[in-house]
């Protein structure tokens, strides 16, 4: 028997007139006249197009959505470089204490001194694990915090040499964030070549850095997974020229407790707390880029910044060579209370032990699968590792159809194609947050899928099959793109 | 695993770490804490803050506190949706997908564009965004931006403008809180666009249409930033007046004021800026098998493909607060915003006469929506600390932002301020 299936509608085609999903406070005020309240022909009184469904129809309808997703409580989620460790609940009721959760942003300070404490205090523990002293919590994710970060060093040159210099150094491995926020820095960007052993060559460094060089951005671990072992020559041949080294925070989480960036020569960081400090990803954000720097850099950050006083704590706008105001309020402060009561969880030993775990598992995935998949770089990794799909091109197997293979099997896929200087790289980071049994699970299907790679090609470039929808046709969604639903 | 890898301890795996810069001894952090220890710490902390369920709180200016339907926060709570990360693999985040392109269109039909980005950090950075944007495509670099214009957005534009060469021009306001069209005349000339608030920050509904038509004589496109979309219920849509971009803030829909973060903006805009836009696209797709879904689309304007090019350097954006907002949309529906909006309109009315009648002066005549603006009170900051041992947040003293001001408080007044709240603030203004 076929019954009809609206399973998979819009919320939009879900509307049926007069239904309401909503109540609203009694009533206790009398209405305003409205006529002559108003500039004239401004009135509106429906939001047409909106839909009108029962609560309980909306609750069906994004519940459903929420069992078409995938996210680290559903399974092992190795997204490289996005750090998709688990999130503990904890943080989340934190989050929504009322005395946190309703509090208005511009409450006075004296009325905001617990939200205030938990701001200083994390920025005091960030400026613990990294080593560099002078921090903001404001930018609202990774990409915000370089933006914030090259800012400063912009900030900083004007002030020191009366111009801000021209070209800022990249690896060719580096996120694609990097040579964005240094461009919207007003920074022309020079790519650096990495070295055959998956580091920045530091010949390559030592003949591009000039004093046209306002600064070097590089990731470490790099995007490969692997520590930049001459990253103090690297600090040294910047430093020496002038320049000012950022450094790409994103795997922050391989270091904690076992190695501090401002210990090895980087001036300046972000921090993505939805990666090294746990706070969820949210399908997509909401992030927070806390920045760290060394203290030349304290009087370049942006306003407001939290000052212990006498008096209390308090948001310090007075600060005349700061960069300015980079977003309104204060920073994502829920996302900074979650990672606060994440370190305070953990302590000293159980934050150093995330690192050592997660450099750990990524390890014993190289090793374990270094026989059916090519690793351009087979040597000690740090918290990821990167694989490519160079044995099964072979059979015409891509490292397309290899990530959603992983799908059938009930992996999230690796990240894929990034870092752009392997071809065909699959980017996997286990994170501390799975244990020996889903390894060994999640190495048992990536050497199954090896093996049908060799003797059924077929079911990969199929793959995934067990999904409620198959690969899609995104070249044509992206010649006549269609973003949102229109009445008919 | 250790003998698998091939070394002998922890600590081996850290060797290509130089040894010189390896952390010899234990990070000075807090011992770690357990569960109920931590959550007893975080709620004394919790208490020392005046919160909207201890205290009438009056503040507003780009953060309004608003009354979710419970459902909305239950379904944030669904840890597929906010355990999962950027749907870059559709197969398996279609839930992530739909409820964006359900957002985007849910955005463009508030506003009355043509389309919506899948989200931005905030208001002010929308904003900013919104105005290099239409730097780009009239390839000029003036910004007009009005004062009435919330001072963060206007300080993050600055502090966006200052690297790319772009120039900003502030136009005042008049003596009823609207624009000075006069000015905005002679400051639009040649610019590349003029960024202004509907309704504004003084809370005033001020008429976009004449501010489009000033705009388009010179050549100029037009950004309207909203902090408070609650207002679309009562009033037309910016996108239906002519205005090209909307850079909004969308806190009110379902998502706490929590300090200020995280909150979630967005971007919609006409046609034409669909190449320029930043942020993320979701458009709908179809599969193998014919089926309609939703995929990330557009991304040769974004940063991992285009680099350095890119339209942006936005990656993470606010995913989870877009949901809440998708949510919380739908649920007000067709109707029920406009409903939302008109009582909140009657409630700032009511409480604009309670304030006027205990004495005070509403410092500006022009038409407003759930925000206004008393003056009279001396040094405006004193009367909120003097109110707060009273239990009362009096609003936002102006001094700080306009010092023409300091004698004047913003006060928001919402749904979620019963009768009771907004007679003690009178009673307290006026004692």
């Amino acid at each position: 028997m076929t019954t009809p299936d609206r399973r998979d509608e819009l919320v939009f085609n879900l509307t049926s007139p007069g239904r309401r999903g909503y109540s609203l406070p009694a009533r206790d005020v009398p209405e305003a006249p409205l006529e002559g309240a108003l500039p004239e022909g401004l009135a509106r009184e429906a939001v047409e197009g909106f839909p009108e469904l029962t609560e309980v129809g909306l609750v069906r309808h994004f519940t459903r959505l929420s069992t078409w997703n995938y996210g680290v409580d559903t399974g092992m989620y190795p997204l490289g470089s996005c750090t998709m460790k688990y999130n503990p609940k904890l943080n989340e009721a934190a989050a929504r204490m009322p005395g946190f959760a309703a509090l208005h942003p511009l409450t006075p300070d004296e009325a905001s001194q617990g939200a205030l404490g938990v701001m200083y205090a994390l920025a005091q523990m960030l400026a613990e694990i990294t080593g560099l002293p002078a921090v903001t919590l404001q930018p609202a994710a990774g990409a915000h915090g370089e933006l914030t970060g090259m800012m400063m060093i912009r900030k900083h040159l004007i002030t020191r040499d009366g111009s801000p210099r021209k070209l800022v150094l990249i690896p060719d491995s580096a996120h694609g964030t990097n040579p964005a926020s240094a461009h919207f820095c007003g920074y022309q960007v020079r790519e650096i070549k990495s070295s055959p052993r998956g580091t920045l060559s530091v010949s390559a460094l030592a003949e591009a850095m000039t004093d046209e060089v306002a600064a070097l951005m590089l990731t470490n671990p790099n995007t490969l997974g692997i520590f930049e072992e001459e990253i103090c020559e690297v600090a040294r041949i910047v430093h020496a020229k002038g320049g000012l080294v950022y450094c790409d925070g994103a795997n922050m989480n391989a270091l904690v407790g076992r190695a501090r960036p401002g210990d090895f020569g980087m001036d300046i960081m972000h921090l993505n707390l939805h990666k090294t400090f746990s706070t969820p990803h949210g399908g997509g954000g909401p992030g927070s880029g806390p920045v760290v720097a060394i203290k030349a850099l304290e009087p370049y950050l942006p306003t407001p910044v939290i000052v212990a006083t006498p008096d209390g704590l308090r948001r310090d706008y007075d600060r005349p060579l700061s960069v300015g105001r980079v977003k309104a309020f204060q920073g994502n402060f829920g996302m900074v209370l979650r990672a606060y009561a994440y370190i305070r969880t953990l302590g000293p030993d159980g934050i150093r032990a995330t690192a050592d775990n997660a450099v750990l598992n990524a390890n014993y995935l190289r090793v374990k699968l270094r026989d059916d998949y090519d690793v351009p770089y087979d040597r000690l990794n740090m918290h990821e590792v990167i694989f490519s799909d160079h044995h099964q091109n072979a059979h015409g197997v891509t490292t397309l159809d290899i990530a959603k293979r992983l799908i059938d099997y009930g992996f999230h896929p690796p990240t894929v194609y990034f870092p752009l200087i392997v071809h065909g790289a699959l980017m996997v980071e286990p994170t501390e947050s799975e244990g020996l049994e889903e390894l060994e699970r999640f190495v048992e299907v990536m050497k199954r899928i090896a093996e049908e790679a060799r003797t059924e090609p077929g079911l990969l470039k199929k793959a995934p099959v067990t999904t409620r929808r198959s690969r899609f046709d995104e070249a044509a969604a992206a010649r006549k793109p269609v973003l949102r639903w229109k009445k008919e | 695993m250790l003998e698998a890898i091939g070394v002998s301890s922890i600590d081996a795996l850290f060797e290509p770490v130089p040894e010189r810069v390896r952390l010899q001894r234990a990070l000075d952090l807090p011992p770690a804490a357990s569960e109920p220890d931590l959550m007893a710490h975080l709620a004394a902390l919790a208490a020392q803050n005046a919160d909207a369920t201890r205290y009438a709180v009056f503040l507003g200016a780009g953060a309004y506190r608003h009354v979710a339907p419970a459902f909305v926060d239950q379904l944030l709570l669904r840890s597929e949706f906010y355990t999962a990360y950027t749907p870059y693999q559709p197969e398996i985040s279609q839930g992530t997908l739909q409820a964006i392109f359900e957002f985007q269109t849910l955005v463009s039909l508030l506003f009355g564009t043509d389309l919506a980005n899948a989200s931005m950090y905030d208001g002010s950075t929308a904003a900013a965004e919104g105005a290099t944007m239409a730097c780009r495509m009239t390839r000029r670099d003036r910004i007009v931006v009005a004062k009435t214009v919330h001072p963060h957005y206007r300080e993050v534009l600055v502090t966006y403008a200052a690297n790319l060469g772009l120039e900003i021009v502030e136009v005042g306001y008049r003596e009823d809180g609207t624009l000075d069209t006069q000015a905005l005349e002679e400051a639009s000339r040649g610019a590349a666009v003029v960024l202004f608030q509907y309704p504004n920050f003084f809370g005033i509904v001020e008429d976009p249409r004449p501010i489009v038509e000033l705009a388009r004589r010179a050549g100029a496109m037009t950004v309207a930033a909203v902090t408070e979309p609650v207002a679309m219920g009562l009033l037309a849509p910016p996108g239906a007046l002519g205005v090209d971009i909307v850079a909004a803030e969308l806190q009110a829909f379902g998502v706490p004021v929590g300090f200020g973060g995280p909150h979630v903006g967005v971007l919609a805009a006409s046609e034409k800026c669909m190449r320029q836009m930043p942020g993320r696209f979701v458009g709908q797709a179809r599969d193998t098998e014919g089926r309609i879904g939703y995929v990330l689309t557009l991304a040769t304007r974004e940063q991992h493909i285009r680099r350095e090019k890119a339209t942006s350097n936005i990656c993470t954006n606010s995913g989870l607060m877009a949901l809440a907002a998708t949510i919380c949309m739908a649920a007000y529906g067709k109707e029920g915003l406009s409903e939302l909006a008109r009582l909140n309109f009657d409630k700032a009315h009511y409480a604009h006469a309670a304030l006027a009648g205990a004495g005070l002066r509403p410092r500006f005549a022009a038409p407003f929506f759930n925000e206004f603006v008393v003056g009279g009170l001396g040094d405006a900051a004193a009367v909120q600390h003097r109110l707060l041992d009273r239990q009362i947040v009096a609003g936002l003293p102006l001094g700080p932002y306009y010092p023409e001001l300091a004698d004047s408080l913003l006060v928001a007044v919402t749904e979620a301020n019963p009768v009771q709240e907004i007679d003690a603030l009178a009673r307290a203004l006026k004692g």
